[in-house]
């Protein structure tokens, strides 16, 4: 199948968005960032970040479940086996502050993180991997969050 | 006072499996409370983790992250007696620092 | 092969008739298809949640609460009687209720909280039935609920029917169990007397069978994900018969401990798993 390229670069400027903050982090490296934790779209979201395109790429693995029985308490897990990873930065696209959580890695830990977010409503989960050398790459997945019941 | 996180350690072969649950009401912003009115933002900002005193993973937080928050990460190169230490900070400026042993 | 010769108006009759069935066929084996991914999807859900409960950081709280002096009398909970003794909680939850000789009744573990809460602590028993789930001694139950389930972690249910009340008790909440009343003529039955019901995607474990009964009895208290909070059973129930359109019953009630009665009776010799986790 032909890839789409339009599908390739949409995708990436969507997540070069999410990631546009980056240069001011780097500036700043101590500082809380504010500003992406304002952000209230994942478009603005790209421009306080700050970052190259980052590419979907198949070497990031994501454990979401298919369905959460609650949006309030979500489990996301993200690996990689690109070994020179910096940089993870968590967000739920559909959440009225996109960025969850970013994490800077040193080489003492591995790349596996897992952490407990809330979902506003049905969305994907986005993971992007800022490498060592400013490569950016990205992998999503959905997440179907429901109305549960009677609260059993 | 904060109450001290529940942090669980499970290692085989060098690698540390750090499993650290927080107690932190992580207000979002956008909840209403029975009045109808916003609860103010009230979350962890900054975590940090060090591993005998040097910083092995740092990590800012928005009010995304759940209420309890829990969070796992894989420590490298650990040898029993290695004192790990989880620390919080959230947007009162309260903090929280707790500590855990590697068997 | 249809023959030419067939009536146009049979062949019509029968292939709808067939197709009508293998439509009905379809849509039911699509929906039991869904059935199965859904569950386990679901199950994949709440085992990751599993791992770390967030009820162990109210059970910490809840042992604080224990031992910690409080009230207008400046004493702690550790010498409070949950039926094992003075002090004993170590395998208590899972004998309650029972009857109780200082009070000449059948208590469940919240009732037995106020009492000693009254007693020892001097807190004011109609202050803490007036006051809502979650708020103050109220919420602090809960925490204490936590800590005392949680030390009878694994053991198994064995709620005793010696005394003539506890038995008398257990027929009254089997009563009111079956009861139909309010506006939409619901009972506990209506919900919870049957075997892989649920109501959207929430389970209702079927509380005439002792694995349902222990299921649910043994997993109340609990960390409600969507309430970022403790429930107890108690609240659990009132919000029970919030959703039948019932009055709300009062506080620690005798309706309320027979209902506890008949399930934890049901629930002998099942494994006790509380604080649980809750959507």
């Amino acid at each position: 199948m032909r890839t789409d390229r339009r599908e390739v670069l949409k995708k990436g400027a969507l997540v070069a968005g999410l990631l546009m903050q980056s240069l001011g982090y780097l500036r700043s490296a101590n500082a809380y960032q504010q500003n992406a934790f304002d952000a209230k779209s994942v478009l603005d979201l790209y421009k306080s970040l700050g970052l190259s395109v980052p590419v979907e790429s198949k070497q990031i693995t994501l454990t979401t479940p298919e369905i959460a029985e609650n949006g309030a308490v979500v489990q996301v897990a993200a690996n990689t086996t690109y070994n020179n990873i910096k940089r993870w930065i968590f967000m739920v696209e559909k959440n009225p502050v996109p960025l969850v959580a970013i994490f800077n890695l040193t080489e003492d830990v591995t790349p596996a993180v897992t952490l407990r977010c809330k979902f506003a409503q049905t969305s994907d989960f986005l993971a992007v991997a800022q490498l060592n050398d400013g490569k950016v790459f990205f992998a999503r997945k959905e997440v179907k969050v429901t109305l549960g019941g009677c609260g059993g | 006072m904060s109450d001290p996180m529940r942090i669980r350690l499970q290692s085989a072969g060098g690698l540390t499996t750090v499993k650290v649950l927080m107690s932190h009401e992580m207000e979002s912003g956008q909840r209403k409370d029975e009045d109808g009115k916003i609860v103010p933002i009230w979350n962890i900002q900054d975590v940090f983790a060090t591993l005998n005193g040097r910083v092995v993973m740092s990590s800012e937080w928005g009010g995304g992250v759940s209420k309890n928050p829990f969070l796992q990460f894989v420590l490298k190169g650990t040898k029993p007696g290695d004192k790990l230490s989880i620390t919080w900070r959230d947007n009162k400026g309260d903090t929280r620092t707790d500590e855990a042993v590697v068997s | 092969m249809f023959s030419f010769n067939t009536p146009f108006k049979f062949v019509l009759k029968h292939l709808g008739a067939a197709l009508l069935y293998a439509y009905a066929w379809s849509a039911f084996a699509q929906a039991q298809q869904l059935g199965v991914s859904t569950d386990a999807a679901l199950a994949q859900y709440r085992s990751m949640l599993q791992d770390a409960n967030p009820a162990d950081l109210y059970v910490a709280k809840g042992q604080a609460l224990w031992t910690k002096a409080r009230g207008p009398k400046a004493q702690s909970l550790e010498s409070c009687d949950l039926g094992l003794g003075p002090g004993v909680v170590k395998g208590a939850w899972v004998q309650m209720p029972r009857y109780f000789n200082d009070t000449r009744r059948v208590q469940d573990l919240e009732s037995r909280l106020v009492t000693c809460m009254e007693a020892i602590q001097g807190f004011n028993t109609q202050e803490i039935i007036a006051q809502d789930f979650s708020k103050g001694e109220r919420a602090n139950i809960a925490l204490l609920a936590a800590y005392v389930s949680s030390e009878s972690q694994g053991m198994t249910f064995k709620v005793p029917q010696e005394h003539a009340l506890e038995r008398e008790m257990y027929a009254s909440g089997q009563e009111l169990f079956y009861m139909r009343g309010g506006t939409h003529d619901f009972s506990c039955a209506s919900c919870h007397t049957q075997d892989g019901r649920r109501i959207r995607l929430q389970d209702l474990p079927n509380l005439s069978t002792s694995a349902g009964a222990g299921f649910a009895f043994g997993t109340w208290p609990a960390y409600r994900v969507s309430m970022g909070s403790i429930w107890t059973m108690q609240q659990r129930l009132a919000d029970c018969f919030r959703q039948q359109r019932f009055p709300k019953p009062k506080y620690v009630s005798p309706a309320t401990v027979a209902l506890s009665v008949f399930m934890g009776v049901n629930a002998s010799g099942q494994v006790a798993d509380a604080p649980g986790l809750k959507r």
